[in-house]
């Protein structure tokens, strides 16, 4: 079966390994223009290689400083935007280690990336994405989840603790926005055959990992469908009917 | 009236002052703007995300230190960010006032400029020594880059201190093409667009490139604003049809969106979705086709923005509002208090003809400066 197409403006964070590599490459080849995020100047050079037209932004979500040229980039490359993706993710300690084990630091590394990164790009971002919204294009921030943040599995802290976070802001921002046609999804693309998957569990048997692609073939879909069954943005054409209207 | 000098975007204490259809002055605090709107009011704001334009840097011939501030553009479209006209400085920094900025070294086409990690040459000089039309070198994304590595939004001296990009992006930025922001949308936040929707109003927007606000010079000051290229979506455009066809106001957040909706209204096919050059000037004389009420900052009076203000009411009106900001200490300047001020009564809306004074009125006229 032919996949959804998706010609939209699509920005994914940690796009040069893994789930976000994947991503770059669905969305590409499902007809979007695409412009990643990545920390290192070569996996960005490789990927813009391997997939041409994609747009490269070298940055950490981290750092608070790099919010801003993060956005100015991927609106300048895309003229606005349509879709965020919120791949970027850090595990906390490596090797994971028991909560009482976990340096502070170690966490707040975590939570910079898989919270405050996800808030900042998001809350940036969302004049851009509620503009894609008035126009009728179904702007939407899919936040990429975990199991780890709904199940408590030891050695996970820093990880579900920060996961956790991220599914909880994101179902309180989708009752928040609701009615200015921008959706905030979050989901769990289930355990996967990634390097990050490779950190926390070096010794897992990859024939018992979903392939990162089929992964991505699973989440386009799932934009796809919210997209295109998107709610219209209220409040740009109020009914003419209301009492007061002619007032 | 007092500068505001701290770059505080929605300041708990904001106040603004209402000037209503009658010409009556009403005082309220800023966040209860939203009160002063009627149920099938259309809000429009410019959502146009504001540039890191301007960039430290040396001219290449003299070795002297400059500062290129970005000021034109003839496209908003993504891929054309090589050509853009352009203020170019001497040594200093904002601390400095515009107006006492050095002059940049004698310039001429084809001087190279290193920019940060950009680099670009000067194509032609638009008959002023400070004002050019320069080409970056280098693919859009590479441009985009330096921008944003190298680049810092324009500073004004009168702030404590140097502005950051989050300083100066209103809530609803969205494509980076303003050269200064499009600060009445500072106005905004996510509770009021909330509030607006409780109380069915309208909310839309259009992405103007609000050009810069001062040039240090005053033969080049009078020639602002300069061009400057708009984009109205299709959905602005049905949201102005459905409001005025339920008899409601067209509420213009800011001074840019007034100049793009009524220029396009200007042209000879009417108001139109698209992008087009917005290069008139707006005054006393100028009849207002579109936007009932404006939402903007305090200007001084002889400034471009107060002129635009005169084409809403009359002077004697706009006097009584100005002795009222002076009497209660309103604060001026981008980060300061605000003035709604709906079309006085009587100033009725103009008929649909194209109106060939205003749409013959060149951007620069009595000027010597010919931008691109």
């Amino acid at each position: 079966m032919n996949p959804s197409p998706l010609a939209r403006r699509v920005l994914i964070t940690g796009g040069t390994s893994g789930l976000g590599r994947a991503l770059a490459a669905e969305f590409r080849r499902r007809g979007a223009q695409v412009a990643i995020v990545a920390r290192h100047a070569a996996g960005l050079q490789r990927v813009m290689h391997e997939l041409p037209r994609v747009h490269g932004i070298e940055a950490d979500v981290a750092n608070k400083q790099d919010i801003h040229r993060i956005a100015l980039q991927a609106l300048g490359a895309l003229g606005g935007l349509d879709v965020l993706v919120n791949n970027a993710s850090s595990l906390g300690p490596v090797p994971l280690a028991l909560l009482a084990d976990t340096d502070c630091e170690a966490l707040e590394v975590a939570l910079a990336t898989n919270l405050l990164g996800p808030f900042r790009l998001t809350r940036t971002l969302l004049g851009a994405l509620s503009a894609s919204a008035r126009e009728g294009r179904g702007a939407l921030v899919l936040n990429v989840s975990s199991d780890a943040a709904l199940t408590p599995y030891p050695g996970w802290g820093a990880y579900g603790a920060s996961k956790a976070a991220l599914h909880h802001l994101s179902r309180i921002w989708q009752a928040e926005l609701e009615g200015s046609g921008v959706q905030i999804l979050s989901l769990d693309p289930g355990d996967m055959d990634t390097p990050l998957h490779a950190l926390a569990v070096p010794d897992a048997d990859p024939a018992g990992l979903k392939p990162p692609a089929q992964a991505a073939r699973e989440l386009a879909d799932a934009i796809a469908e919210a997209v295109i069954a998107a709610p219209p943005s209220e409040g740009s054409s109020p009914t003419p009917d209301l009492p007061g209207a002619r007032a | 009236m007092i500068a505001a000098d701290q770059a505080r975007q929605r300041p708990a204490d904001a106040r603004l002052l209402h000037l209503d259809a009658n010409g009556r002055v009403h005082h309220l605090p800023r966040t209860a703007f939203v009160d002063a709107l009627r149920p099938g009011d259309l809000v429009i704001a410019n959502d146009a995300a504001t540039l890191p334009a301007s960039l430290a840097g040396t001219h290449e011939a003299s070795g002297a230190a400059i500062e290129v501030r970005l000021a034109g553009r003839s496209s908003l479209a993504a891929d054309q960010v090589s050509e853009f006209s352009a203020i170019v400085f001497g040594t200093g920094d904002f601390r400095t006032r515009t107006e006492d900025r050095p002059a940049p070294p004698t310039l001429h086409r084809g001087d190279r400029f290193r920019l940060g990690p950009l680099c670009a040459s000067v194509q032609a000089l638009l008959g002023h020594p400070r004002l050019v039309s320069l080409r970056f070198e280098g693919s859009a994304d590479a441009i985009w880059a330096g921008l944003a590595q190298h680049g810092h939004p324009i500073q004004y001296a009168h702030l404590a201190e140097p502005l950051a990009l989050w300083d100066v992006w209103t809530p609803i930025a969205a494509e980076p093409v303003a050269f200064e922001p499009p600060s009445a949308g500072f106005t905004l936040d996510w509770q009021s667009l909330a509030a607006m929707r409780a109380r069915d109003i309208g909310f839309a927007t259009l992405t103007h490139a609000a050009g810069i606000s001062s040039t240090g010079d005053p033969r080049l000051d009078h020639c602002l604003p300069f061009d400057e290229p708009y984009r109205i979506p299709l959905a602005t455009l049905q949201a102005i049809e459905a409001a005025r066809a339920r008899g409601g106001r067209i509420v213009a957040i800011g001074t840019t969106v007034v100049r793009a909706l009524e220029h396009s209204a200007s042209r000879r096919e009417g108001l139109q979705a698209g992008e087009a050059i917005a290069r008139q000037r707006l005054g006393p004389a100028s009849r207002l086709r579109i936007v009932d009420a404006i939402l903007s900052g305090t200007h001084e009076p002889g400034s471009s923005h107060y002129e635009l203000l005169r084409a809403f009411t009359d002077d004697a009106s706009l006097r009584r509002a100005d002795e009222a900001l002076e009497a209660r200490g309103y604060r001026t300047h981008e980060f300061g208090d605000s003035v709604l001020i709906e079309r006085r009564q009587g100033l009725r809306h103009a008929d649909s003809r194209p109106d060939a004074a205003d749409a013959r009125a060149p951007v620069a006229q009595g000027c010597a400066c010919a931008l691109a």
